[in-house]
């Protein structure tokens, strides 16, 4: 078996008496494409937010790369090697599709208030790098020719790929995809495909929120399922496709919109 | 003649005063989308802390440090900064509304401290500030007003241009992720309690050299300069001109207070007398249906932000940048 990258130990969060993600406990295996099922409400988000820190957990931890990142905010997650894309796209809307990629760079000189004046000719060179390769990533998720564009005014599948984008300038090992082909056209969901095969053969990890069972199956492995909170199949794709369990409980059941 | 020109002199000089507070609050709200409801607050302490720290020594009251004027004017914005810096520490959680009213609450307080404190403020009547710099070598009148109101405007253009700088760097890219979307802006590795703070600090800083230049020209400041009204003013200007645009703060500024001066000349010329006495309620109301009126016919402004685009970044970069 190959190494762990991220695991979490008992994660349980509440709101209110109801249990959003009850007892989880999982291993994410380094350079795997994982697919993480479950039916609406089952709580994915939810973990995801518990992982990347924007939720703080009522009981359990997190671990990446073998250390323990339980309670770290999702700054200092990022800077460790983890990044995200939300549910419903979060572009910064009235920035530039280049702004929003260039932003992303984390420690760059010119973000204080001093920087900009003090340090001015280490800032230039610094910018330009930075926009050569925001330029680099923009072309890579086939955004290059919205560079100018308003951030809100592009489709909700290229605000997809831009999101992508962002998190890709900061070199994560880890990259949580929430439901990346979710309301998305087919052309830009294999875009997509590729762009997360390519980056996999390279050496990113993926953890992958999908609805899409077809996507799952033909690019996820292994696969985990929760439902109501809780773990209630990790494995192989194959093993998934022949869970009646699953089936049953979840790939039978109408597939949430 | 020299007295119409007099009056402009005049009206030009404290128009680009109020710039530089807009210029500030833009920096808040246009930039960062903190919403700063207290701005008077921090334009007082600029105002209040110059005049105490340059002015001379005075019976009973604490303060006359006679610092020279470089010194109180720096002084002055710093206390303004000190302010900024409490108020944004202890509402750095709190969310848009939040802070809006608990930084009108500030400002509140602050009118009523200064009204109160004699020992520091000089409380209802004031306190008296000092001669005016180089006012001895320039001598009084018309000269010395253009000179001083040439100053304001250098300070406004240095403003101006250190803001444009910024928000044109990777901090005011920042900046507008934090107000875009913070938990975005996060979960890309930056800390929005931070920039948040940073940016509340430097707006107020600049607030308040509005403050300490306003204090300086009129060599006396009262509770009276410090009512909510300069709030309710200088975000009509930055509305009106249009928030997240130096351009159109600047701009704002002085299209307000143009219509201000004017609508309070009208008033006082042709309303009727028993009228006169509401004078300002009435400007006061104006100013209320400029700001509602912009937001739902145009809420940009009449200069809005400009998207940061790889053609007018990159120019500049590459130009000065080998
Ligand atoms: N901030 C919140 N406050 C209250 N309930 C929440 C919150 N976030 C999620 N929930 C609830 O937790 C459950 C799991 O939500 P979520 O993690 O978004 O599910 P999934 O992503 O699997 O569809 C849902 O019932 C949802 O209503
Ligand atoms: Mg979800």
């Amino acid at each position: 078996m190959s190494e762990v990258i991220l695991s979490t130990n008992g994660l349980t969060k509440s709101f209110g008496a109801f249990k959003a993600v009850d007892g989880v406990s999982l291993e994410i295996q380094t350079g795997s494409i994982t697919g993480l099922i479950g039916p609406n409400g089952a709580g994915k988000s939810t973990l995801f937010n518990l992982l990347t820190g924007v939720l703080k957990p009522d009981e359990g931890g997190v671990t990446l790369n073998g250390q323990d990142v339980s309670g770290l905010s999702s700054d200092k997650l990022f800077a460790c090697g983890l990044g995200r894309t939300f549910q419903i796209p979060r572009p910064f809307a009235r920035m530039s599709v280049l702004e929003n990629v260039m932003l992303a760079p984390i420690g760059q000189i010119g973000e204080t208030v001093a920087g900009p004046f003090l340090k001015r000719a280490r800032m230039r060179s610094e910018e330009m790098h930075i926009r050569e390769r925001a330029l680099e990533v923009l072309d890579f998720v086939t955004l290059a020719p919205l560079a100018d564009h308003p951030a809100g005014k592009i489709s909700g599948g290229q605000m997809k790929l831009l999101e992508l984008a962002r998190v890709l300038m900061g070199n994560p090992a880890v990259i949580l995809l929430d439901e990346p082909a979710a309301g998305v056209n087919p052309v830009l969901t294999e875009t997509l495909i590729s762009k997360i095969e390519e980056l996999n053969r390279r050496g990113t990890t993926f953890l992958i929120i999908e609805h899409d069972m077809d996507f799952v199956m033909r690019h996820c492995d292994p696969v985990i399922a929760l439902a109501e909170g809780k773990v209630v199949f990790q494995g192989t794709s194959e093993e998934a496709l022949a869970n009646p369990v699953l089936l049953d409980a979840y790939l039978g059941a109408t597939v949430d919109d | 003649m020299i007295g119409v020109l007099s009056y402009l002199v005049f009206f030009a000089t404290t128009a680009s005063i109020l710039a530089i507070a807009v210029l500030g609050l833009n920096l808040q709200w246009g930039n960062t989308g903190l919403f700063n409801g207290g701005v008077v607050a921090f334009f007082g302490a600029g105002a209040y802390g110059t005049l105490i720290l340059g002015g001379p020594p005075q019976e009973g009251m604490v303060g006359g440090f006679a610092l020279t004027y470089p010194m109180a004017l720096l002084g002055g914005m710093a206390v303004a900064g000190v302010m900024a810096w409490i108020v944004g520490l202890l509402t750095l959680r709190l969310r848009h509304d939040y802070l809006a009213i608990a930084t009108f609450g500030v400002a509140v307080a602050f009118e009523n401290l200064m009204r109160n404190a004699e020992w520091l403020a000089g409380g209802a009547k004031g306190v008296r500030g000092f001669e005016r710099p180089f006012r001895e070598a320039i001598g009084d009148g018309f000269l010395y007003n253009l000179v001083f109101f040439v100053a304001v405007l250098l300070i406004l253009i240095a403003t101006y241009v250190f803001l444009e700088r910024l928000v044109a760097s990777p901090f005011g890219r920042l900046l507008r992720a934090i107000r875009e979307d913070e938990e975005a802006a996060q979960s890309l590795g930056k800390s929005p309690s931070r920039v948040r703070l940073t940016a509340f600090v430097t707006g107020s800083v600049i607030m308040g050299l509005a403050g300490g230049l306003y204090g300086t020209f009129y060599a006396f400041v009262s509770p009276q300069d410090v009512l909510p009204t300069l709030t309710f003013q200088v975000w009509a200007m930055l509305i009106v001109g249009g928030a997240g645009n130096n351009r159109g703060a600047v701009f704002g500024a002085f299209l307000i207070w143009g219509a201000w001066t004017i609508s309070g000349w009208a008033l006082s010329r042709f309303a009727p007398v028993e009228a006169q006495l509401y004078t300002g309620s009435v400007q006061f109301i104006l100013i209320g249906a400029v700001i509602v009126g912009m937001l739902v016919w145009r809420p940009q402004g009449l200069l809005p932000e400009r998207l940061i685009v790889s053609q007018q970044g990159s120019n500049p970069v590459n130009k000065r940048g080998e």
